[in-house]
């Protein structure tokens, strides 16, 4: 039932905010870049593969040019010697962007507490979901994935939301 | 055996000592010596060991016995025909100053040393490249020696250009700045990776190209370094079981096995019966995992997508039964020292072999689509080939090996866990082209299949870990029902196994070819010192010789077709 506005514009017309139309587009067309570098890249494969089917999110389309895609899905260790690497990528995807680090040594180094493992890649770039587990099963990756669409719901489309952040890199 | 190659040795070098540690001949040398014994064990009729398995250093600051040089550097050698092991160690003098060189009898010194070089600051004279390998070009200090902190990271803010290193394989490789003149085009330069599709992790090839043909390449590793050996020496050894996962994690039992066989092997247990036919069972099972997951991924860079859903569909569904076995999908840590975590569970052989049936379908169907396919024979028959002699050369073992024709594999050659009971074949490459490394990886699945069969008939019953309270931990009903229990428990977990003092080389026929574990124990819970012999990282090594010459598009099927997995390359 069409109120205010609509009312006198016919069935024809919707009206609604910015924010919640574009929004919604973006929420179900996640294009993923997988930035796999170990063990946890084996389970994204299962995350993608027959079973488990990300597409059933609308996630599917992986791209390998982080100029293509909107999601950056760190999955593994990211050492010293790689994180410009990584910076770097982040810095090539266009806005808006969103990032999941996906188990434990994207999210805090993990295991490996020494001297060539960066200590969670939230020090070089803006994480907004991290996942548990070592590495996290499937499931784990489509609930971050849920989490993240619930995330972009509520965002401006105005607003850049790590203007603020410093890494160790910048 | 031992004592015969121990005689010959001797006689051989009478300046220096010679003595047998486990199924190996330690030969100490005096560096002035090490050139000329290095070149005798290869050159020599008597010894003539083509393989140098793998180099590595030891830093004996904290050792308890006080040595008269700090660092030792230790070369692993070995004839596969005779299967001779020797292990050449000689006393630093001077890190700075260094020792020679023995990249001008292998090819696989290169990468070797240069690891060394990078993780104990030791120079290698005449070294023709040698920078860092594993960590970053702005890396200061050696991280492997004693006294550099482990929590010490070092931020890269940028990535090396390596633009010296190609300039001067063209040099090599004999395309100089008139060359590049007559050519009527322009050498270029291409990067591939480390983060691209086609390095399945994290490796970064730089290619001269003229067209399509690769005049040069050099290949960067250590992207996935994660210091698993200097995190190894701050733990108990069977807190290492789960840092074993994370080498080749595709096949993560097969490490977890190898390690602790090695530690075992030094210990001295005869594990029991059933453990061993269970860790035949379960590695065999991985080797069929691990190959699945090589062919999967290279077929996709071929262009054939059905084929991985057909191989990796299958594999998926093994996952239900490694889980339900070991509690996790992909990391198994499912040995310990002197047996195994769990027994098998209740009605297990019936899902194995049900996944047995699922695997064989899955490459079946594969084989269906490729086997007679004319685009997969035109595009990897006769490319990307190297010689039997330069595979040795180069260090490469396991399936890239014996796709040049060598027929060396640790399970027929030195068996281990009965294997020279079971009936099966080691499949042998004519050419070492990119389709003989890739059809191998087809027939070793059957063989492992065979070898699961067969195991399944004979596996007896009975305990999976040795009764030994110095090592294997109590029952529970001991644990909660008296003291000594509890206390033999504690020990055990916080103390660690002690492992009586000394130095040892073990290894074992993984996925990928000979997965090698250097130990140095000081007597306590905790490795002084632990080096993995990575199969990966030699292959690797060999890239360049495989690719130079052929196609741009040929070098990323050939790179899948080695299965380089970055945990285990780079550890």
């Amino acid at each position: 039932m069409a109120l205010g506005l609509e009312a006198s514009l016919g069935d024809t017309v919707i009206t609604t905010k910015l924010n919640k139309i574009v929004n919604w587009g973006r929420q179900y067309s996640l294009w993923p870049f997988v930035y796999g570098t170990a063990c946890c890249a084996i389970e994204f494969m299962s995350t993608a593969a027959s079973q488990y089917d990300i597409s059933r999110w609308g996630a599917e389309v992986v791209r390998f040019s982080p100029r293509q895609a909107d999601l950056l899905l760190v999955c593994g260790t990211i050492s010293y010697k790689q994180a410009p690497v990584l910076k770097r990528i982040y810095e090539q995807m266009p806005d808006p962007k969103w990032v999941v680090a996906m188990g434990a040594c994207a999210s805090s180094g993990g295991i490996y507490d020494n001297y060539c493992t960066v200590q969670g890649i939230d020090t070089i770039i803006p994480v907004d979901i991290y996942i548990s587990g070592c590495p996290p099963r499937p499931e784990a990756v489509l609930d971050a994935l849920i989490k993240i669409q619930e995330q972009i719901k509520g965002e401006s489309i105005l607003e850049d939301r790590h203007k603020d952040f410093k890494g160790i890199l910048d | 055996m031992n004592t015969t190659a121990l005689e010959n040795l001797q006689a051989a070098f009478p300046d220096a000592t010679c003595k047998v540690v486990l199924n190996s001949v330690v030969v100490e040398v005096q560096p002035e010596n090490l050139e000329n014994t290095l070149g005798r064990l290869k050159n020599e009729q008597d010894f003539n060991c083509g393989l140098l398995v793998d180099i590595t250093a030891i830093d004996y600051l904290e050792y308890p016995q006080q040595q008269e040089r700090r660092f030792h550097v230790v070369y692993t050698l070995r004839n596969w025909k005779t299967n001779l092991l020797v292990q050449v160690r000689t006393p630093v003098t001077d890190a700075e100053e260094g020792i020679p060189t023995a990249t001008h009898l292998w090819e696989s010194a290169n990468w070797g040393e240069r690891e060394v070089y990078d993780q104990y600051g030791i120079h290698f004279q005449g070294h023709p490249d040698l920078r860092r390998i594993l960590n970053h070009w702005q890396f200061e200090g050696h991280p492997l020696r004693k006294d550099y902190p482990i929590e010490k990271g070092q931020i890269c803010f940028d990535t090396d250009r390596m633009e010296n290193a190609i300039r001067a394989r063209l040099v090599k490789n004999g395309v100089d700045e008139t060359t590049m003149k007559d050519i009527n085009t322009e050498v270029m330069f291409l990067n591939i990776g480390p983060s691209h599709p086609a390095t399945h992790g994290a490796i970064r090839l730089l290619v001269a190209l003229d067209g399509e043909t690769i005049l040069a390449n050099v290949n960067e590793v250590g992207y996935l370094h994660r210091g698993f050996e200097k995190t190894a020496e701050q733990r108990t050894y069977n807190q290492i079981v789960p840092l074993t996962d994370r080498l080749n994690y595709c096949s993560s039992m097969m490490n977890n096995i190898a390690y602790v066989k090695a530690v075992e092997s030094w210990l001295g247990i005869e594990i029991t019966e059933r453990a061993k036919f269970m860790r035949v069972v379960l590695s065999e099972f991985y080797r069929v995992l691990d190959h699945m997951v090589c062919l999967a991924a290279a077929l996709v860079d071929m262009g054939g997508l059905t084929n991985y859903w057909y191989l990796y569909n299958e594999k998926e569904a093994a996952y239900d039964f490694i889980s339900r076995l070991t509690g996790a999908r992909l990391t198994s840590s499912f040995t310990r020292v002197g047996g195994m975590y769990r027994d098998f569970y209740d009605g297990w052989q019936d899902d194995l072999e049900a996944h047995i049936r699922g695997l064989e379908k899955g490459m079946g169907d594969t084989l269906k689509l490729v086997d007679t396919n004319r685009i997969v024979h035109e595009r990897t028959q006769g490319v990307c080939v190297i010689s039997a002699e330069s595979a040795l050369s180069y260090g490469m073992t396991g399936p890239t090996l014996r796709a040049s024709g060598v027929p060396y594999d640790l399970r027929k050659d030195a068996p281990y866990y009965n294997y020279d009971s079971f009936d099966f074949a080691v499949p042998v490459g004519s050419n070492g082209d990119i389709y003989d490394r890739f059809m191998i990886r087809f027939y070793e699945m059957f063989e492992s299949i065979k070898i699961i069969r067969q195991a399944l008939k004979d596996i007896p019953e009975g305990p999976i870990n040795v009764v030994d309270s110095q090592i294997s931990l109590p029952p529970k009903k001991q644990v909660y029902g008296n003291i000594e229990g509890l206390a033999n428990h504690f020990k055990l977990i916080f103390e660690g196994v002690k492992v009586p003092q000394g130095e040892w080389y073990d290894s074992f026929e993984a996925a990928n070819g000979e997965l090698g574990f250097h130990f140095v124990s000081d007597g306590s819970g905790t490795p002084y010192k632990l080096k993995v012999r990575p199969p990966c990282f030699y292959t690797m090594g060999a890239f360049a010789k495989m690719v130079e010459g052929n196609m741009i598009a040929d070098a990323v099927i050939n790179l899948s077709c080695i299965n380089i997995i970055g945990g285990e390359l780079d550890r």
